[in-house]
Order: structure tokens, then sequence, then C-alpha cells
């Protein structure tokens, strides 16, 4: 895996020295114009693109995981198809529409872009925290009801540190998602790295759209693997 | 003491257990013994109240089990279980000292108790206590439970089927183990089991069930001899009568003076051991030796006499 500090490298230098790379970009970019984005500090673009989908995937986490637990208690699972027709309307929305209806809402900047990846973020949350939690090992909760653990202590102590690794897998998804989704916020002016993009694509320059994207794309990949290593490492604990 | 007093349990229009009433004696092994089916599952489950008994109650050392809230009621009582049920996510040493967690015990005092169950099992401390399940053979695991039911010197150590899923020479092993550890610390088991021969091996009483009810309730040797019904008889095995009747008796029970040839036997094998010994080698009896020192010999004739004595 010598790609991996190859990749961080790269993305390290693109954000923090874009200027390296104004002789690659150079052939892409219309005659005379700009090469590299000047507009904004890629670093305070990159910190705030990250914020947002940290933020959203955060909540995201916590309301998706928080109904799993529901659902999946005995007095709850008459509420199982209901959220989840909720968390599926989440996911079948557009981003874009629901971005155009929270800006009369909430107005222009961050907060509709945070509103559409939340609802677009909750359902693989969602789904891998309900099968996980409701495909423990019988024997394992059989006996630690046996041996006297309490419900909460077997939710705590038990359920959620099994289904831990499953309930990861929908997070990675969700802040894959996430990410490149975050993009289209900044049509509504939330600060992302999309505005590179955007900019890119009014002024017709290719360099700037090539430069936002490989960022975004960069971030994507890396962020995923981390959390690849991360449930690997959990899984092999459980002893999965 | 264990009383359990006319104890029911109705699913619907079923009757799974139907008024059963049995004491078991401290320091006792039993094993409840049945066809799937039979009742014999849920009747162990609604001691720790795992199952709530429609009727009846069960009281250990006089105090009705229905006096304090299930989980902390199954705090006292040891549960062990087929496929053992570990926590994947914990060490061994968490797992045996899951319920001294629960009652708070110290740390120092925890650890001992996990090192003084794991040297019982004959695991190396030091070796295992780190270790997590997914690490461990099948047996290992299955003593892991065990030791885990064990930790907090419960009053009752109920056991399901805990040795089902055991290849059989690692069963007969543990089996062994169970019996062993039982006296050393004078617990009291009750145990689930299909299977008859588990049921003569271990237990100190058997409890025969049938479609919810208790059929008989008594020593292993009255079983093989004085079964209370066809449904026991069967259970038992007409063929397999004498052999398990012999299985029961020592050979320090008919042990004369005497001399005899070929390879001896201790006086704390069976009747059994005894009797496959003088037929396999041809012999008409065999010496008995204890730690070096021959004791005498036990003859084919006087297994014969005693195999024949229960009438």
């Amino acid at each position: 895996m010598i790609l991996r500090p190859l990749l961080i490298a790269l993305l390290l230098a693109l954000v923090l020295r874009p200027e390296w790379f104004t002789p690659v970009f150079a052939p892409l970019a219309p005659e005379g114009g700009p090469v590299i984005y000047q507009r904004a500090s890629l670093l305070s673009l990159s910190l705030s693109h990250l914020g947002l989908v940290a933020a959203a995937s955060l909540a995201a986490t916590v309301v998706a995981v928080t109904l799993a637990i529901l659902v999946t208690r005995p007095a709850g699972a008459a509420f199982r198809p209901l959220s989840r027709t909720i968390t599926n309307m989440g996911q079948t929305f557009p981003p874009v529409a629901v971005l155009a209806l929270a800006v009369p809402a909430l107005g222009f900047g961050a907060g509709p872009t945070l509103v559409a990846l939340f609802l677009y973020g909750l359902l693989p949350i969602f789904e891998n925290a309900t099968t996980a939690l409701s495909t423990l090992p019988p024997a394992t909760m059989e006996a630690a009801r046996g041996i006297g653990l309490s419900r909460w202590q077997r939710l705590v102590r038990v359920e959620l540190p099994l289904a831990l690794p499953v309930t990861l897998t929908g997070i990675r998804l969700s802040v894959v998602i996430a990410l490149g989704t975050a993009t289209i916020g900044s049509t509504v002016a939330a600060r992302t790295l999309g505005e590179v993009i955007i900019a890119g694509l009014l002024t017709n320059n290719t360099a700037y759209v090539l430069q936002g994207g490989l960022i975004v794309g960069l971030f994507a990949v890396l962020i995923y693997d981390a959390l690849v290593q991360i449930e690997r490492r959990l899984a092999a604990r459980i002893g999965a | 003491m264990i009383e359990i007093d006319s104890i029911t349990k109705v699913y619907g229009d079923e009757t799974a257990v139907d008024a059963v009433s049995m004491t078991v004696q401290t320091g006792t092994i039993t094993v409840i013994v049945g066809t799937s089916g039979s009742g014999k599952t849920t009747l162990l489950r609604m001691i720790n109240r795992l199952e709530e008994p429609t009727s009846g109650e069960v009281r250990i050392k006089g105090q009705s089990t229905l006096a304090v809230k299930p989980h902390i009621l199954r705090r006292r009582i040891g549960y062990a279980i087929q496929g053992h049920g570990l926590f994947p996510h914990h060490t061994v040493a968490r797992n045996i000292g899951a319920v001294p967690e629960l009652l708070n015990w110290s740390r120092d005092k925890t650890e001992a108790r996990v090192d003084e169950l794991l040297d019982l099992f004959s695991m190396e401390p030091a070796q295992f206590r780190d270790r997590y399940p997914g690490e461990l053979s099948g047996g290992q695991q299955q003593r892991v439970g065990v030791a885990r039911a064990l930790a907090s010197r419960p009053d009752l150590l109920l056991m399901d089927e805990p040795f089902g899923a055991l290849d059989p020479i690692i069963r007969t092993r543990a089996q062994e183990d169970l019996r062993r550890i039982q006296r050393q610390l004078g617990s009291t088991i009750m145990l689930v089991t299909h299977d008859m021969e588990e049921a003569i091996r271990l237990g100190d009483r058997v409890a025969v069930m049938d479609a919810g009810k208790l059929v008989q309730h008594g020593t292993p040797a009255e079983i093989i001899t004085q079964p209370a019904t066809d449904f026991v008889a069967d259970m038992v095995g007409d063929v397999e009568r004498p052999l398990r009747l012999l299985s029961l008796i020592p050979l320090s029970d008919l042990v004369e003076d005497g001399t005899a040839d070929g390879a001896p036997l201790s006086p704390a094998d069976s009747l059994r051991d005894a009797l496959s010994a003088c037929l396999w080698t041809g012999r008409s009896a065999v010496p008995v030796v204890e730690d070096g020192a021959p004791l005498g010999r036990v003859t084919l004739d006087a297994i014969r006499a005693r195999a024949r004595a229960h009438t």
C-alpha cells in the first residue's frame, strides 16, 4: 500500500500549494485566464467542506442509530416500516430539490446544505444499524440475558459494540455520498469545494473544474479507505 | 436447597410444563432428561425467569425467585448454554469476570477469581486471560462459558445442553471436568440434556420429562432398574440397561482377594470397564491396583452376579 501516502501527499500539495500545479493545469485554462483558483484559500474551503460533511453525518448518525435502536426493541418493532419509509424518502428526494425547498425557509448559506446532506445520509446508516442490531448472535444475546445484564447494559455492553462494524459501513457510505453531494451546496452559497467547480463551469475554465473535482475525489477516496481500515480492525477484534 | 413447587407454563392452548415439583439438594447435580418438546428447557428457563411461570413458584434457600427483579436474580444463578454464548468482543478474562463486574467486585478480587477458574479448567491464566473467544478451540470456549457461569460462586448453576456442540471425545472430557469441578466446589447444578448416557454419567439425581410432565425423579440406578413408565424404559434402552447399571458401580465395591493376569484397572473404574476388559482379552478376572499397590481382583462371575442383583 504505497499508494496511500502518495495520495495523501498529492492531496496536501493540491490544497496547500496549488501554485505548484500551474504547469499541469495551464493547458486546460482559457487563453490568458487564471489557472489556479485564487478567490478563496483552498484550505479554508476544504475545511469548511469537511466541516459541513462531518456535522451532517454526525447528526444523521445520531438520529439513524437512535431510530434503529428504537425499532429493534420489542416495543418499537411496530414503527420499523414507518421509519424505513421516512429514511427512504430522505434518500429518494434529490438533494438539489431539498436545497431549492430549504432556501426559502433557511436562507442562503450552510443551512440548506446541512439539511440536504443530513436527509440523504440517514438511509444507509439506519438500514445497516437495523440489520446489525437484529442479526446479533442468538447464543450471545441469550447468555447476556441469562447472566443478569439489564436491558440497558445489554444494549450498551453487547448489542452496540457488536453492531458497530456493520453500522460503520453505513456511516462510511453516507459520508462518501455527502462528500460529493456537498459540492452542489455552493449553488446556494454554502462554502464548499463546489465553489471552485462552479466557478470553473461559469467561466468555461476546465482547470478550475478539474482542480476542485480532484480535491473532493481525493478526500472521498482517502476517508473511505480510513474508515475501511477502522471497520476491519473492529471486525477482527470481534472475531468475525 | 432448591424447591420447585408445581410450576406450570402454558403457551396458548399448549401446556409446555405441567405442574412440575421437585427438590434439588445443595451440592448435587440433577440432570433433567427428555426428548425435544418435553418441556425440559422451559423448566430450566423458568428457574432463572428467562421464562415467567404461568403458575407455581421456585424457592432458592427458602426465598421465592419472584421476590427480586429478574436480572438481579440471574446474577445469583449461573447460566451456561449450548454454543457457549461468550461475548466475542471481550477477552477471556472479561467474559469470565462478567458477573463479578455486575456485582461490583473489586478489580483484584475479580482478577484472582478469573485466574483461579482458568487454573481449575486447566487453562494457563497467563496464556489465555487476554485472548478473545474467537481465538480458542470449541472445547476451550465451552470451558470459558462454564467458568463464566461459576465466577460469582452462584447458589445454583443452570446448564442447557452445555456439551451439545462438542464432538464426542471432547464431550467426555468436558463431562469429567464438570464432575471433578462440581465435587471440588460443592456446586449445585441443574443440567438439561436429551442424552440418557450423559444423564447417568453426570447425575446424582436424574429427572425424566415427557410431554411437560415429570415422569420420574430418582438416582440413576433407580431410573435404570425401576423405570416408572414405558417412556423412561425406552429412554434407558432395554439393550443398554445392564451396561448402564454396571457403569455406575466402581470396582472397589466388588474387589476380592486373589490375583489375576493382564493389565490392571483402578478401583475407581466401573464394572462396565472391567467387563469390557474381560471380554476383549478373554480373561475371567482383572487385577485391581491402586497407585501401584495391588488390592485384589474382580471376577467375571462377581460382575455377572452384581448385574442380576437388582431383582
